[in-house]
């Protein structure tokens, strides 16, 4: 057996598996990709990268550095345009409905941070207020308080830590009661305890909301701890699909990491040349 | 539009200013500045020439004036762009449910404020430095304003799309794009100055029309309408054209993956 055929046959059975696990799912999809590429100079960001969110699930978009996974968020959020290939978010295609669908959605982003020269509030007063959120005070203190950040409420925001940074992102994030959430990295550069608290913080909103939301993180502990599917993307397509669980069965390996790892250095799955599991 | 996003998008340009003594400051410093230089070197000319000359400081500071109106309306959309870009929050902003328009016009309501707030320091200095009375141009002001108003928009909607294409390193444009029109468009000199074949070229920019306007009426006491007229219509035009300008480079930018980018510069 070639490698190429080995490998078309690990990517035919991820998919096989994902189709058996999605078919019996019969909850809404708020999200779809059909068939995405984005080009850049000639290189593929995304590779017909297809996949379907449903209401209430969480999934985890796995990849290393430059496996596509910013690219498709992006595409996703309408912030970079696909080359080819379709989305639809609450059944309507994207970019003719992108404000109603911004309406019911949010993002947070380690990377796209609040203005640091306003006040907390007032920062998140400005996006309540664009939202439309009732009551937009009450609003932030509640989350501020969930998110153990109310004692940061009259602080300026260019003055916080990374970690206080990232809860009142997430506050940002959750001030429209979204449907869709778009969370990429969020718990990048925080200290265990403090990825603890955010990961457990928004694994009980998803739940108490029903809230579908994408999830990108190179933290394997975040995604197996939140994630109910995952997508490993390499080289712009998908290479693995499945439960956490799931993935670490097919694949031979010890954990999510060393399925990480493995995927990242190898872009397979499985072995194709016999060699033992990595440590 | 959605009134209540504009008044979301316009609030975080109150806190901002509000809370950086620095930023109003800043507003005021340039102007004055070359207020107070433009006002003395007119006192001295007139002390130091005869004939007709008195009438030059009123046109010389009425320019100022004006000019600072269409340059603060540019700044407006222009520099309320580059605070979102150095602030990293321009992502945050794309991924609301903001529509072009929206945000235009947020940063066309930061230029009106900026105006107010500059244009109150000149008119005060200006009248207790050199007794020089804005008001001797009357309710022509009005049409005045609203028309260097308008081009300094477009002006801010090109120079935005500019930066959006070429990134941050074009962000001197905010502050430069008014000045490539300035020589061309008779300020504080009139149209006649110019060689022949860049007469049309002033004539096809409203500015033109509105400084020799206030010449005009700074040395007879009215004007023509034709020239407000021109100057509106050619407004409409303009607004329209960097309008579309804007919204053509902004989907280029999204074509090409360029508006990412300003996240992580």
């Amino acid at each position: 057996m070639t490698i190429l055929t080995a490998r078309i046959e690990v990517a035919s059975s991820c998919r096989a598996a994902s189709r058996t696990m999605l078919a019996t799912d019969h909850r809404e999809i708020l999200l779809e990709a059909v068939e995405l590429t984005r080009e850049f100079d000639g290189v593929k960001a995304l590779d017909r990268f297809s996949f379907q969110l449903r209401r209430g699930e969480v999934l985890g978009l796995l990849g290393a550095n430059g496996a596509g996974k910013t690219t498709a968020m992006h595409c996703l959020l309408g912030l970079t345009l696909p080359s080819s290939g379709q989305l639809f978010a609450f059944g309507q295609a994207l970019h003719p409905h992108r404000i109603e669908i911004l309406r019911r959605s949010n993002f947070s982003s380690s990377y796209a941070s609040l203005p640091g020269n306003l006040k907390v509030w007032q920062n998140l007063l400005v996006f309540a207020r664009i939202y439309g959120v009732p009551r937009p005070m009450k609003k932030i203190d509640d989350l501020l308080e969930m998110l153990e950040v109310g004692h940061l409420r009259d602080r300026i925001t260019g003055q916080l830590s990374a970690g206080e940074s990232t809860r009142v992102n997430l506050c940002k994030a959750f001030l429209n009661d979204p449907e869709l959430l778009m969370l990429d990295e969020p718990t990048a550069s925080l200290d265990p305890d403090i990825a603890d608290k955010v990961r457990k913080v928004v694994r009980r909103l998803q739940r108490e909301r029903s809230i579908a939301i994408l999830y990108t993180s190179h933290n394997m502990i975040d995604i197996e701890e939140v994630c109910d599917r995952v997508i490993f993307l390499h080289k712009g397509r998908i290479v693995a699909e499945g439960s956490p669980a799931d993935i670490v069965k097919r694949s031979a390996e010890h954990s999510l990491e060393n399925v990480f790892i493995k995927i990242a250095r190898s872009g397979d799955l499985e072995d194709t040349n016999g060699k033992e599991p990595s440590a | 539009m959605n009134l209540r996003i504009v008044h979301a998008l316009l609030l975080r340009y109150v806190f901002l200013y509000t809370r950086s003594p620095i930023r109003m400051v800043e507003m005021v410093f340039w102007p004055v500045v070359d207020l107070l230089v433009w006002g003395f070197l007119t006192i001295y000319l007139r002390q130091n020439t005869s004939g007709e000359f008195p009438h030059f400081i009123t046109f010389l500071l009425g320019a100022l004036i004006l000019w600072d109106i269409l340059f603060r309306a540019q700044q407006g959309v222009a520099i309320s762009f580059l605070e979102d870009v150095w602030t990293r929050n321009l992502l945050n902003i794309f991924v609301a449910p903001v529509r072009t328009l929206e945000y235009l016009s947020a940063t066309f309501a930061v230029g009106v404020l900026r105006i107010g707030v500059t244009a109150v320091a000149l008119v005060l200095i200006g009248w207790l430095a050199y007794s020089f009375n804005v008001f001797v141009m009357r309710w022509w002001l009005i049409p005045f304003f609203l028309n260097l108003m308008l081009f300094g928009w477009s002006l801010g909607m090109i120079s935005t799309a500019l930066i959006l294409r070429w990134g941050q390193a074009a962000e001197s444009l905010a502050w430069a794009v008014p000045f490539f029109i300035q020589p061309v468009v008779a300020v504080f000199y009139p149209v006649s100055v110019l060689p022949g074949w860049l007469q049309p070229v002033a004539l096809a920019l409203p500015p033109t029309h509105i400084f020799e306007g206030m010449r005009e009426v700074m040395r007879t006491g009215t004007m023509s309408y034709a020239p407000l007229c021109w100057a509106l219509a050619l407004n409409l035009f303009y607004l329209g054209l960097a309008g579309g300008f804007f919204v053509w480079i902004l989907n280029y930018t999204r074509k090409r993956g360029l508006l990412t980018k300003f996240s992580t510069q």
